[in-house]
């Protein structure tokens, strides 16, 4: 009985999160200038660390975790480099 | 699925509660970002999924992994303690950016300059005054 719910739950999680992404692929398709596609970028990656840890919750499996902590540490570098971009023109200077 | 009939009542609960959570604040915030106007609104929606949609997710893979025993607990603090640091690097250094682009553009309908910065710190170099300073 408690199984169902936490399955379901974690579905409709997932479901959610889905969603989530799909907002922020039309902000990032539509976006009207560079800074609303490197902001909805940001909140991608973020959504794609909570997704693969949900699945983690659903499967038991720990191995999800090392996967969320990569996209996290990589997720991160990007977005500093894309909003150094967009203030200076280069990303090393 | 099969780990989740191992689980006690309450720890499956309240796993579903706080993923649920978490996943609703992710998806407000996802909506914010649809609907808030202008970009220096639409910066505050997506914190939402870094606070606490980061939280109550990482606090429900806590509550299932450490009731399932099947490894130490404080792996997970770790992405929540990464997340919250980073976020406002990020957020800061995007909005520093972003100001920059609309002021050089000579753009009127952004946020006002902070009064406790003298207005020619702003790096902003007039063309052909480079022997000056």
């Amino acid at each position: 009985m408690t199984a169902d719910i936490l399955l379901w739950s974690v579905t409709v999680a997932q479901a959610m999160l889905v969603i989530a992404m799909g907002c922020n692929t039309y902000r990032l398709i539509r976006g009207p200038r560079a800074q609303d596609r490197v902001l909805s970028f940001d909140a991608m990656y973020v959504i794609a660390m909570l997704l693969v840890l949900t699945f983690g919750i659903r499967t038991g499996n720990a191995f999800y975790f090392e996967a969320a902590l990569i996209i996290a540490a990589l997720g991160f570098v990007s977005s500093v480099a894309l909003a150094k971009f967009l203030m200076r023109g280069e990303v090393i200077e | 699925m099969t780990h989740a009939a191992d689980l006690p009542a309450w720890a499956a609960l309240l796993t579903a509660l706080l993923v649920l959570l978490g996943a609703g604040l992710t998806l407000v915030g996802a909506i914010g970002t649809l609907r808030l106007g202008s970009f220096f609104e639409r910066v505050h929606a997506p914190t939402l999924g870094t606070s606490w949609g980061t939280g109550a997710i990482v606090l429900a893979s806590i509550v299932c992994f450490s009731v399932l025993g099947s490894r130490v607990v404080l792996h997970e603090f770790l992405i929540g303690v990464f997340i919250t640091v980073t976020t406002p690097v990020t957020l800061t250094l995007l909005v520093r950016a972003a100001l920059y682009r609309e002021r050089a553009e000579g753009n009127t309908d952004v946020p006002a300059r902070s009064v406790l910065r003298a207005p020619q710190s702003l790096n902003r170099r007039e063309p052909g005054g480079d022997t000056a300073r």
